[in-house]
């Protein structure tokens, strides 16, 4: 299946869909991933640990600390994420993370190994459209979507230039803010995500600061899917070789709370 | 690579790129932001109000102009060229860091931000950043290092009585590199109401440029200055660098000058052949931390790598990006000298001057110690003194082995 259609079968389920983000070598990588599907995620982020990672709150932080401490490298982020496509040839996988691991050896071959390794999309946290004219092209090149970030601070002048070039997903921030901290009203993020969808057919999830059913549950209400992070990511440093049955357990309950919601209108 | 430009003073672009570094590489959060700052710098450039309250307050608050100043014993000692110092570290609070702090807080002011966030390293750009918050009243979040506030006391002590609150930072390796991490982070999380002063002439676009331009005084100062003295511009100018912000002041002006050469002076802490020093440039390859693209301290997998220096104001793993240009261009040369070499000089221009010199200045007296004896004696050499060393006496006496 291509890379294409494997993110948009996700987006075109009869529900919202749930994505779901861990770690790259934070504990055992590929028996969380699994957990994950099995718990019922739609989509998977995979997250490219990174020394200073900005955006980040302090569980995703101490992820990638964790992550890099064990002497995880970028070749083994890409296997990871290689032997999870094998094992998932239909499960759509998204490498996130920083702009410097990924253009260290040059943005056409990060694109090349991440096409390599499967996956379907990729976010880059600290590459912005005005600064896109290099990996984002490499990605659409070889049919890999460049998945942009659209914030509470983007306005309405600005969202053009950030869906110009995007595909995938687009991944609205809820909060002004890193990830894992507080959590937006849903007004606002309702009030964003209709404005949003006004310019763009691509789906919206919305990410940053969710962590429980509930909170999962009533944004599926109002968005095409909704991005849940560190609170799998605390799951995983709190329960080290357990954590997979602990994240197939909360996967389940977020999947159950999120595939529920009734399907936003396009 | 370097085909010379008509001139060196022309950049960044539009875009904020200084040749292929510099630029904008930030989270969407703080793309509106920092489109929102570069928008109200340029109306601040053109507003002459602005740049008059910018000079009174440099002349009756900072001390400013700083004395231009032979250093004739060490000149005797060395035995070769003449060495003069742009004595920057006799600014209010003792160092070139006040002179960007009053620029960025004129602009909070007029961008209507009500709370001040800032990182530092050695202490002295958090200082500074107290010291204008407390002028102008203004709430202030200095984020440190855990380990530089260990290292660095005194300055956490005069931050606190200046009113600020420091925020010891304990992620990566609690350094300057992590401290403006966390500054970054307060920031995204508070867009409303917060100003960023960053320290140095690095970052997103467009600090690299305002900080630059807001130091140099210094530069335009020491020209002046140096024309009034003897009649004529230095042959050499010799400036120490860390982000690089003091020496870009100093040598901004004289850029088009082509019969001034100019030198900075990286750290290279225990030596540039192993893995503890902090000398970007030299020792470092092209990536994107902080907003901007510039040399880096980084592994094979783009992994930011710690930087050492007995200075903490100079171990940071990047350097602004006007000096990546400028380094292409060949229009300014790097060296780097080691934590010994800098503490030896520290002691050389305590004895011969009668001054005592922070630990970041140390390294550019170190580096002139080196090449001024093989200059002719009429040759003129400019170093910027652009700190006092009174918070690093701690640091100097532990290496001497001496008990306080």
């Amino acid at each position: 299946m291509s890379a294409e259609s494997r993110l948009s079968n996700a987006f075109s389920k009869p529900h919202p869909a749930l994505v779901c983000f861990v770690t790259a070598g934070d504990g055992d990588t590929a028996a969380n991933l699994d957990a994950l599907v099995e718990g019922g995620a739609d989509v998977i982020e995979l997250g490219m640990p990174f020394t200073d990672p900005m955006a980040d709150g302090p569980a995703i932080q101490a992820a990638n600390l964790r992550s890099l401490g064990a002497g995880t490298t970028t070749a083994d982020v890409l296997r990871i994420a290689r032997k999870f496509r094998e094992r998932h040839p239909e499960v759509p996988l998204v490498l996130m993370g920083y702009a410097n691991p990924m253009i260290r050896r040059g943005p056409e071959w990060f694109a090349n190994a991440a096409k390599e390794a499967g996956a379907d999309g990729v976010i880059c946290v600290d590459i912005p459209p005005e600064e896109d004219d290099a990996l984002g092209p490499a990605l659409r090149e070889r049919s890999i979507a460049p998945i942009r970030l659209a914030t509470p601070t983007t306005d309405a002048k600005r969202l053009p230039q950030v869906l110009e070039g995007s595909s995938g997903f687009l991944y609205y921030v809820a909060v002004a803010g890193i990830t894992g901290m507080q959590q937006a009203a849903i007004e606002s993020i309702e009030a964003n995500v209709s404005r949003i969808k006004q310019s763009t057919d691509i789906p919206v999830a919305v990410g940053f600061g969710v962590r429980t059913p509930e909170q999962a549950a009533e944004i599926a209400e109002v968005a095409d899917g909704v991005v849940v992070g560190s609170a799998l990511v605390e799951l995983v440093g709190e329960h080290g070789e357990k954590a997979p049955e602990k994240l197939r357990e909360y996967t389940a309950s977020l999947a159950k709370a999120v595939h529920s919601a009734a399907k936003a209108s396009a | 690579m370097a085909s010379n430009p008509n001139t060196y003073r022309n950049q960044p672009d539009e875009r904020g790129h200084f040749g292929d570094y510099g630029g904008r590489y930030v989270a969407e959060t703080l793309m509106p932001l920092i489109l929102d700052l570069e928008r109200e710098y340029r109306a601040a450039q053109a507003d002459p109000e602005f740049q008059r309250e910018f000079d009174d307050l440099l002349e009756h608050y900072v001390g400013r102009p700083s004395p231009l100043y032979f250093a004739e014993r060490l000149t005797e000692a060395l035995g070769g060229a003449q060495v003069w110092f742009k004595r920057d570290e006799l600014n209010h609070t003792g160092a070139h860091k006040i002179n960007n702090c009053i620029g960025q807080i004129l602009l909070a002011r007029r961008m209507g931000k009500t709370r001040i966030i800032a990182e530092t390293g050695a202490g002295q750009h958090g200082v500074a950043t107290a010291t204008v918050c407390a002028r102008f009243g203004l709430p202030c979040v200095i984020y440190m290092g855990a380990e530089d506030v260990k290292r660095q006391s005194p300055n956490v002590f005069r931050m606190k009585l200046l009113g600020a609150e420091v925020v010891p930072v304990t992620s990566g390796g609690a350094t300057l590199k992590d401290a403006m991490n966390e500054g970054l982070r307060d920031w995204v999380a508070n867009v409303h109401d917060t100003f960023y002063i960053i320290g140095t002439a690095a970052g997103p676009h467009p600090y690299p440029e305002l900080v630059r331009d807001f130091q140099s005084v210094i530069g335009r100062e020491a020209r002046q200055q140096m024309q009034d003295r003897i009649g004529r511009l230095p042959d050499l100018l010799v400036a120490a660098i860390g982000g690089g912000s003091n020496a870009l002041g100093l040598f901004h002006p004289f850029l088009d000058d082509p019969e001034v050469k100019m030198l900075g002076v990286e750290a290279a802490g225990h030596g540039l052949d192993g893995d503890e020093h902090a000398a970007s440039l030299l020792g470092g390859v092209p990536g994107v931390l902080h907003g901007n693209k510039t040399y880096l301290l980084q592994d094979e997998d783009g992994q930011i790598t710690e930087g050492h220096s007995i200075s903490a104001g100079l171990d940071y793993p990047g350097i602004g990006p006007e000096h990546a240009w400028l380094k292409e261009m060949e229009r300014v040369e790097y060296t780097a000298v080691t934590d010994e070499e800098a503490l030896e000089a520290f002691q050389l221009l305590c004895r011969t001057e009668g001054i005592i010199p922070a630990l970041e200045p140390s390294h550019a007296i170190a580096a002139v110690a080196k090449i001024a004896k093989d200059m002719p004696k009429d040759s003129v050499i400019l170093a910027n003194l652009c700190g006092r060393g009174d918070k690093d006496i701690f640091t100097v006496a532990e290496r001497l082995g001496v008990e306080m």
